[in-house]
């Protein structure tokens, strides 16, 4: 609220030193020009739902809820920053859900299967991630069909291939446990340690969170490679005419995507120590519904990495909230639903009352 | 159109992961404890071989893939198969008229026998009467043990979830505390709703109900633990499934809470819980026994005309209690993922 109020005294100030060449470009005041911007839609629509657990909700206001609620949060964000950046890229990916499992299942059966330390699985993981998005967007940039027919086809191969291979390899539909195993200890260390800050729990992931949506915003609006995604995902051949290596953006948009996956992954196997084949199914539909709430458009061409940031954040805080606040489990999902129509519909109406003239 | 339209480099890249791959293997990363190694499993049950002629039996669950709990009342219908001469077809769907229909593919193929689970019951009746007027012997298991009576089933192997329930609410009324949070993974299941049920019914504490997403561990993770931040009297936390138990361990520390976990169901890993004391104990409806049975059973009505129970009671299957004091006995067995 208040990088909002600030501006707004400062904005009656005297006449910019540019002469005004005419008025279909003239200076629309900060503020209005600031709620334009998409995240901050979202930004306002995710103060609101905090502001009201805050008052609904009184073990909200401890650091350590704040720390669980984020952490829950990042979970989500982690992976809805490479939805978002692939949704600006104009396409999106229906197995990124399953995708997760399939990464934390390869780096667990591969080391224990062959009784490697943990980070030769954790290595293959990544391989395997990497590639899978490769395929994908190589696949939607070759045949040209839509993204959503492509890895559709993927979220289903992955789904049966998680539960089939796993129970070839293993003989049972979850890995098995590798907490004992070597390297288990550092992995676990990088991919889901906690610290203390002030007497509260802090989870690792929330940094990296934070750092990639810091890295995320920088290479969208400082780099060629950002402005090569918003081309790509604004008109594809009009980016190809202007020398935007399309099928490079658009497949390596779907490689960050199976980096998150790969991420997320290892965060859940060093967390719980084995997976079962069966879990990811739905959570694809979370990850482009944080994206979509923090901007993203489903056309592709707009949006930021900074809005899905807020997205997520809206998700865990919902989702948590309600538990805080102690209300009747049975509307769980109902409440869950309203609540982010809510903030969605605020972040429409910002935006709306901003681009009016 | 073009195929050289990717840089060259990104040819070579799958080359490099093998060889980086090969490279790491023979650099000698093998991990000196755990893994295959060190687990190499025992043999499997076996009891040698009916001589019977070969037959076919159709099972058919409304089980979601990838679950540990389902994939051992499989291993047990595939002991039984295997050892009674029986090819068994299994299959799945979640979705009641999925489900139904599966249980039709299994008439068309005329099978000898089907073991089919009720958790929908009304979408099961017509096609489980479909298969019944085809004279084809229909045992349920697991799931529908108000309903396998009146649809005319053989015999029915399962517990009574409500009664698995109060025996579980009734043994945490002898561990002294005071109020239970029952989880349940999802929401709106039948089987998993009249578990917690249960437990309230006997409990003499407060029980609470909560749900959480079953799919995303994460979030059940921290799910559970803003409920233990939000009301601190919980001091006892009850899940409907292994995985869930093991969870619900770490959101009690998260929490800075003391409460207890206990859970439903076993895998490999909480039979470890229990034996380090991180679990108290666990409900177990013995699945391997229930796959096990139902396929054994058609193969003794199709050989010799018993079938349990008389078409008037049940075969209850648990609830059977697992905590310290008989975990040794079966760790063996969960060691192979058969409890």
């Amino acid at each position: 609220m208040t990088q909002l109020t600030a501006p707004a005294t400062g904005s009656p100030s005297p006449a910019p030193p540019v002469p005004q060449t005419d008025g279909r470009t003239s200076e629309r005041p900060l503020p209005l020009r600031l709620l334009a911007r998409p995240e901050v839609g979202v930004f306002l629509g995710a103060a609101a739902v905090y502001v009201f657990f805050l008052i609904a909700a009184p073990p909200v206001r401890e650091g350590a809820s704040m720390a669980n609620i984020l952490y829950s949060s990042s979970t989500i964000g982690i992976m809805a920053l490479p939805v978002a950046l692939l949704m600006i890229g104009g396409e999106f990916d229906l197995s990124a859900g399953v995708a997760v499992i399939t990464s934390a299942l390869t780096a667990s059966m591969l080391s224990y299967q062959l009784t490697m330390n943990v980070w030769v699985g954790v290595t293959v993981a990544l391989l395997v991630s990497l590639g899978v998005g490769f395929l994908n967007g190589w696949m939607v940039v070759k045949t040209g069909l839509p993204s959503f027919l492509v890895t559709l086809g993927s979220f289903l191969i992955l789904q049966g291939v998680n539960l089939a291979v796993t129970k070839l390899v293993t003989g049972n539909v979850a890995t098995d446990d590798i907490s004992n195993m070597d390297g288990f200890g550092q992995a676990k260390k990088v991919f889901a340690s906690s610290f203390e800050v002030g007497g509260v729990n802090v989870k690792i992931t929330i940094i990296y969170w934070l750092v990639f949506a810091a890295i995320a915003t920088w290479v969208l609006l400082r780099t060629k490679y950002g402005n090569w995604v918003f081309a790509v995902g604004g008109n594809k051949d009009s980016a190809r005419a202007v020398g935007v290596p399309v099928a490079f953006t658009k497949i390596s948009l779907f490689m960050l995507v199976g980096f998150g996956a790969w991420f997320i992954g290892m965060h859940q196997l060093f967390s719980f120590n084995t997976v079962q084949s069966g879990e990811g199914v739905g959570q694809e539909l979370i990850y482009i519904s944080a994206a979509v709430i923090g901007g993203c458009l489903l056309t592709g061409g707009a949006g930021s990495a900074i809005g899905p940031v807020f997205g997520a954040f809206m998700f865990g805080m919902v989702q948590q909230g309600i538990v805080y606040a102690g209300w009747n489990p049975d509307w769980f999902k109902a409440f869950l639903g309203v609540m982010l129509l809510g903030a969605v519909l605020i972040n429409l109406w910002v935006q709306r009352t901003a681009t009016r003239r | 159109m073009s195929r050289t339209s990717l840089p060259r480099s990104r040819r070579i890249a799958p080359a490099v992961a093998v060889a980086a791959v090969a490279a790491l293997t023979l650099a000698g990363c093998s991990s000196s404890s755990g893994g295959k190694k060190s687990d190499e499993s025992a043999g499997n049950v076996s009891a040698g071989k009916a001589t019977t002629p070969r037959m076919t039996i159709a099972m058919v669950t409304h089980a979601p893939s990838g679950d540990t709990f389902w994939d051992t009342i499989r291993k047990g219908a595939q002991a039984a198969a295997a050892k009674d001469n029986v090819r068994l077809i299994y299959s799945n769907d979640e979705t009641a008229a999925d489900q139904a229909n599966l249980v039709q593919n299994a008439i068309d193929q005329k099978v000898d026998g089907i073991a089919v689970t009720l958790a929908k019951p009304e979408a099961m009746k017509a096609v489980v009467a479909k298969a019944e007027q085809a004279g084809i012997p229909v045992v349920g298991f697991n799931a529908g043990l108000s309903d396998w009576q009146k649809q005319g089933l053989l015999s029915f192997f399962g517990q009574d979830e409500a009664v698995s329930g109060q025996a579980l609410g009734t043994k945490l009324n002898s561990t002294g505390v005071k109020h239970t949070l029952c989880v349940i993974q999802a929401q709106g299941d039948v089987n998993l709703e009249q578990r917690c049920a249960g437990v309230k019914k006997s409990f003499t504490g407060k029980t609470d109900i909560l749900y959480v997403n079953g799919t995303d561990m994460p979030s059940v993770k921290s799910t559970i633990t803003a409920k233990l931040t939000q009301d601190k009297t919980i001091d006892d936390v009850v899940t409907l499934g292994a995985p869930f138990a093991l969870t619900a361990v770490q959101s009690v520390s998260d929490a800075g809470s003391k409460a207890k976990v206990a859970t439903f169901d076993l895998n490999k890993d909480l039979i470890s819980a229990i034996e380090k004391g991180t679990i108290q104990f666990a409900v177990d409806q013995q699945p391997y026994l229930q796959g096990y049975l139902a396929v054994d059973s058609l193969w003794l009505y199709k050989t010799n005309g018993n079938y349990s129970g008389g078409g008037e009671a049940p075969v209850l299957t648990g609830p059977a209690f697992v905590d310290k004091t008989n975990v040794a006995k079966v760790a063996e067995f969960a060691a192979k993922g058969t409890r």
